[in-house]
């Protein structure tokens, strides 16, 4: 019935897709990781890497190799069955979440309609959420099985970091989904295709500052980036979770990590700046040059995402985990609710 | 495909549920439960309700277990020791049940497959599952259960506060 | 319904794929040369002490507990928030619902501030 409508064509578009994005996000990490030490040295007036290749652009492909050949050290005391498991746990579902973000408009290929994005579900949203709840048990089972005093801690912490956020984040994008009227990602950007009074585009960040500020310090605290790391804080936890762990296990929370701080710059892109839209231009107008046009304005925001996280990072200095605790109980929850209320009753007003 | 989806994942579901009860670590049973849940919401998704498959990921498996397993970690359970079979009268009872239970599920699959096919289920719009269809049924014609769930998870919220303050050593 | 997740099935295999196979690679690929201390608890040193998992503060329970209540609450936001922009032509009654919903909501928030289930340390 439903399934027969896959012809193999179908398969091999929707087969290049999910190899694009998973290329794509696997690229962008690699240069994150350089970048992340590149504009550290920029920031604090040093060089970064810059040996290997010219400005230092292979020095992530030596650092993979380095991670492979590294002794895959599993230390006597560890529980070995979720001491593997854990790492993968903070990999996959990171690598998944980008499946629903459309990242650029629709291209018509082979006598059909092509959507940029790997599947167009009806809970679009809440698939991102669900995914990213399951990163806590990476966390705090990677921290378990390692048996021993800080990844124990550093787990527990980073799990109730994470948790306490999940709601500010859920709380402050029902603004956006009230705008919209659908979790399907595709009908948030078509919303913001468009424009406000006629000047600006009507991206959502127009519409909902309070909301994009809540969900962007969420963003920043569930990637467990500064200022929001204490999970990794070095002085007092000598790394957290991962203490124990070594080679590529060790390297794979840290590719978790940087694939969930792309897809988060992706999803801050799509729900509040108008996703692949570039703004003034009708992209579905252009053609081809509209969908290469549209991935391009899509790119370019999220860069700056992703530039911002870095940025920031060099920036703040880190919280003490009762101000993190404090922050998101006391301040970002009430805020959130506050700004559901008030985008309801403004919508009454204007509707 | 959906009946062999379908088969898949009752196997791992069934699967797993045994393992949350066999295995003796309390840590690995939770794990198991989640991978139970799991295969719950892909049931869900097969019969294309995908609102709530998704709410039963995003509740059951990543909020519930986390707190089971914080519950577990706090308790500090290790490995449970393995207690000595009871009284004969507990083995024969038990046995006895269990048999009943069997003979019952078999009867139960003997009526609705072998002596007569399965009625045709009546026909369902493909969007009855989405998160529209929901919130529109949810909240006109089930708006007092969901004002009434709003008294109940508040009645939770204290529940939890009360059972928290008791006075524990602290040892962090 | 069934052929909307299809894709999400096939990208799943893809990644699982891809994960198992850094771990093994990393596995062959590395040497082998375990040792005594290599082998035990990172302790900065220092011989560990005493058993690793302590128990830890009530707080993180309390945490998780409030944490799954308003996680449900959350929940019941989505559908509600999908369907706003099409009740509200039928009157107000759409906004006045969540406003007692949000009304509880906010009273067992408040009761959890002031019994001081909010605090840390």
């Amino acid at each position: 019935m439903a399934e027969a409508g896959y012809a193999f064509i179908d398969i091999a578009v929707l087969l290049v897709k999910i190899a694009l994005v998973l290329g794509v996000n696997l690229l962008l990490l690699a240069l994150m990781t350089l970048a992340e030490r590149r504009v550290a040295g920029f920031m604090q007036d040093r060089y970064g890497p810059n040996r290997v290749g010219p400005e230092g652009l292979f020095q992530p492909i030596a650092d993979g190799v380095k991670f492979l050949f590294k002794e895959d050290v599993i230390p006597s005391h560890v529980e070995k069955v979720l001491y593997i498991l854990a790492p993968s746990l903070v990999l996959a579902p990171a690598l998944l979440t980008f499946a629903v973000i459309p990242f650029g408009g629709t291209l018509s290929a082979f006598g059909r309609e092509i959507q940029l994005q790997i599947a167009n579900l009806n809970v679009g949203l809440l698939y991102i959420f669900a995914l990213a709840s399951l990163t806590v048990y990476g966390l705090v089972l990677g921290g378990w099985a390692s048996n021993s005093k800080y990844p124990l801690l550093g787990g527990l912490r980073s799990s109730a970091q994470m948790i306490s956020y999940e709601i500010s984040m859920g709380l402050s994008v029902i603004g956006v989904l009230m705008i919209a009227g659908s979790l399907r990602l595709n009908d948030v950007v078509a919303q913001q295709n468009t424009l406000l009074f006629g000047v600006l585009p009507n991206w959502n960040v127009f519409l909902q500052p309070l909301g994009f500020l809540i969900f962007l310090i969420a963003a920043f605290a569930e990637t467990n980036r500064l200022p929001f790391d204490l999970p990794e804080a070095e002085p007092e936890l000598v790394g957290g979770y991962h203490t124990e762990y070594s080679s590529m296990k060790f390297a794979m929370f840290f590719m978790g990590e940087y694939v969930a701080l792309i897809t988060s710059s992706a999803l801050i892109t799509t729900l509040y700046f108008g996703g692949w839209d570039f703004p003034y231009v009708d992209e579905s107008a252009l053609g081809v040059w509209g969908v290469v046009l549209s991935v391009l304005a899509f790119s370019v925001k999220t860069g700056f995402f992703l530039f911002l996280y870095l940025w920031v990072r060099w920036t703040l200095p880190r919280f003490r985990f009762d101000q993190l605790m404090n922050l998101g109980w006391k301040v970002m929850l009430p805020l959130a609710l506050l700004n559901v209320v008030l985008t309801g009753i403004v919508m009454y007003w204007v509707v | 495909m959906v009946t062999v989806l379908f088969a898949i994942f009752a196997i791992i579901a069934i699967a797993s549920a045994v393992l949350v009860v066999a295995h003796k670590n309390p840590v690995y049973s939770a794990i198991f439960l989640i991978i139970t849940f799991f295969c719950v919401a892909g049931f869900f998704f097969l019969l294309g309700a995908q609102f709530l498959g998704i709410v039963q990921i995003i509740v059951y498996a990543g909020a519930i277990m986390v707190l089971f397993l914080f519950v577990i970690m706090l308790l500090n359970l290790r490995r449970e020791v393995r207690l000595p079979i009871g009284r004969p009268f507990q083995v024969v009872f038990g046995i006895a049940f269990v048999a009943v239970l069997v003979v019952q599920i078999l009867f139960v699959i003997y009526q609705g497959f072998v002596s007569r096919p399965l009625p045709e289920g009546p026909t369902v719009p493909a969007s009855l599952g989405s998160v529209e269809a929901l919130g529109q049924a949810l909240f006109t014609r089930y708006l007092f259960p969901f004002e009434v769930a709003s008294v109940l998870l508040l009645a939770g919220i204290i529940g939890a506060i009360i059972l928290g303050r008791k006075k524990l050593p602290k040892e962090f | 319904m069934v052929a909307e997740m299809f894709p999400i099935l096939l990208l799943l295999v893809v990644v699982m794929a891809m994960v198992a196979g850094m771990f093994v690679m990393t596995h062959m690929l590395g040497p082998r040369r375990p040792g005594d201390i290599k082998l035990s608890p990172y302790e900065s040193g220092m011989e560990p002490v005493g058993e690793p998992r302590t128990r830890f503060s009530i707080r993180f329970y309390i945490i998780a507990m409030l944490f799954v209540l308003f996680d449900i609450e959350v929940v019941f936001f989505y559908p509600w928030a999908v369907v706003y922009k099409k009740l509200l032509s039928q009157g107000a009654f759409i906004l006045i619902e969540m406003l007692v919903f949000i009304g509880l909501l906010f009273v067992g928030y408040m009761y959890a501030w002031k019994r001081g289930a909010l605090e840390w340390e």
